[in-house]
């Protein structure tokens, strides 16, 4: 059993599909935009329903970068940026038996549908969690 | 935990075994004897004693009403089960049975492995689903319905075909390798299900998982120092290692290995042994350690006791001797470059060692073991390598 953070990014494969750019959400009806939210409920649902679903949350699109700049002195701040391509739209972690099982998992949540209905096809990070004890057995 | 708490929980999967071989399906039968565990705690401490006199005739009797109230509706099904509470007290060979029958369906090869973990530390275990959500670290109501989804699996399954040992020894070694889990002592757990096991059926390797557990487990307050850091066995302070469950983990070995049916289990424990027994890591018999990997490898053919084989020739020939051996060692498995690093290191060639070290952390699946590989690397740089 492994954990696992599906990261969301704000980036589709239509440009490399040969679908063109994504267009930004606000320019979907709204019907559109209904039918992407709900197929989000409904991978989490099912992630539910399997035992595997541990949390997910939705990130608004702005950002600032923070930093410490030394005793006594305010923090550092830069942002927030034009490019959101490399932005975090939101992140879910599951708990699974397998990296194949992660996967399938991501490209669940990668088939949300955009516009016309047609899945967008976003990337999906994955990433495996650091376990936080080693094993008892090590010899 | 008081006397009867402990009691109710061993006595657990016996009830529930019981009520699942008289043909309750499992989710209902498990409602019906925490109910009758619920009611025990109340009823008990009034009785002389503290308890029945039969306590588990008392919990199946009390288990099997509730069940059958449960099913009030079915009155035809209702009479013929009234017929079985009648029924004489099971004897001791089949009380075994249930138990046994019991960790065949919670790990039944048909479950995933964390699904089978689950359903066995519920069910056999008696833990809470809260308990086994602190202990995995997901919501409650994910394990929830991972044990739900397990039950509905093994409810299919046929109970008259014999159960796999094989699967329940691996989940059980799944959950003792877990170690800590939150509130909840999961290797003590899996100690505490493997004796229980050991106690209904004398298959030689689950003598050999339980010796092995017990072996691990009595090094456990040398694993970590004062910072939390882990410190490897040539390191650690001997005098910490618990005596007494050592003693117990060679006296199980010994009338296991006495069977002469040698089998994973008991030759890792045989191995554990040997390092239990060593008063100093200096005093290591490895050259014996080295026969017992070798005994491993004819009993399975895993990449992994070949990596460890290759650290036993190392201490045993020398390591330019475990390099070569570890040149066999495919480069995918995990650890390979931790110990290529360390064999690389007593050969006396610190750069390539501390290169290896680095990339041993970077590869981790743990933060213990990165941290410790971090440190290896990092010590290895101020020595100028």
């Amino acid at each position: 059993m492994a954990k696992y953070l599906l990261l969301k990014h704000y980036r589709s494969s239509h440009a490399q599909t040969g679908k063109g750019q994504l267009p930004p959400m606000e320019t979907w009806t709204p019907q559109e935009v209904d039918d992407h939210i709900a197929f989000m409920d409904h991978v989490a649902d099912t992630l539910r329903e399997r035992g595997e679903f541990v949390s997910g949350q939705a990130l608004r699109p702005e950002g600032t970068f923070v930093r410490f700049d030394g005793e006594g002195r305010p923090p550092v701040t830069d942002g927030p940026f034009a490019e959101t391509k490399d932005l975090i739209a939101g992140w879910m972690i599951i708990d699974v038996d397998s990296q194949e099982r992660a996967y399938e998992a991501a490209a669940f949540l990668s088939a949300a549908p955009g516009p016309g209905g047609e899945p967008i096809q976003e990337w999906i990070e994955v990433r495996p969690f650091l376990e936080r004890e080693a094993p008892s057995v090590t010899d | 935990m008081t006397e009867v708490e402990v009691a109710l929980r061993d006595l657990t999967p016996q009830v529930l075994g019981v009520l699942v071989r008289r043909g309750a399906d499992f989710a209902a039968a498990e409602d019906a004897v925490q109910e009758a565990m619920v009611e025990a705690v109340a009823a008990w401490p009034d009785l002389p004693g503290g308890m029945p006199r039969e306590p588990k005739g008392w919990l199946v009797t009390v288990a099997w009403r509730k069940f059958i109230d449960a099913h009030r509706s079915e009155v035809a099904r209702r009479r013929r089960e009234e017929r079985e509470l009648d029924e004489p007290a099971p004897g001791p060979t089949e009380q075994a049975d249930d138990t046994l029958l019991l960790y065949f369906l919670c790990c039944h090869p048909a479950l995933t492995p964390a699904s089978a973990v689950a359903l066995t530390l519920r069910a056999v275990g008696g833990l809470t689903t809260k308990q086994i959500a602190q202990a995995y670290l997901v919501p409650e109501s994910t394990m929830a319905q991972r044990i739900s989804r397990a039950k509905r699996t093994v409810d299919g399954a046929r109970l008259n075909e014999p159960g796999d040992l094989r699967s329940v020894l691996t989940v059980l070694y799944l959950v003792f390798n877990e170690g800590y889990g939150g509130s909840v002592d999961l290797a003590a757990e899996a100690i505490r299900l493997t004796r229980q096991l050991a106690r209904v059926s004398d298959e030689p390797e689950v003598a050999g998982l339980l010796a092995l557990m017990l072996l691990h487990h009595a090094r456990r307050p040398a694993r970590r120092d004062a910072t939390g850091a882990l410190v490897p066995l040539a390191e650690q302070d001997r005098s910490l290692w618990d005596t007494a469950l050592i003693a117990e983990g060679v006296d199980v070995l010994q009338v296991a290995l006495a069977r002469d049916r040698l089998g994973e289990y008991q030759a890792q424990a045989a191995i554990a042994a040997l390092h239990a027994d060593a008063r100093t890591a200096e005093e290591t018999d490895w050259p014996q350690v080295l026969e017992w990997y070798d005994e491993l490898t004819a009993l399975t053919d895993s990449p992994v006791v070949a990596l460890n084989r290759a650290v036993a020739v190392g201490e045993a020939d020398g390591p330019l001797m475990g390099l070569k051996a570890l040149a066999d060692v495919p480069g995918d498995v995990p650890r390979r470059d931790a110990v290529a690093a360390y064999l690389h290191e007593r050969a006396g060639d610190l750069a390539k060692a501390r290169g290896l070290y680095a990339a041993a952390a970077r590869a981790a699946t743990n933060a213990a073991e990165r941290d410790h590989l971090t440190r290896q690397a990092a010590r290895l740089s101020r020595a100028g390598a």
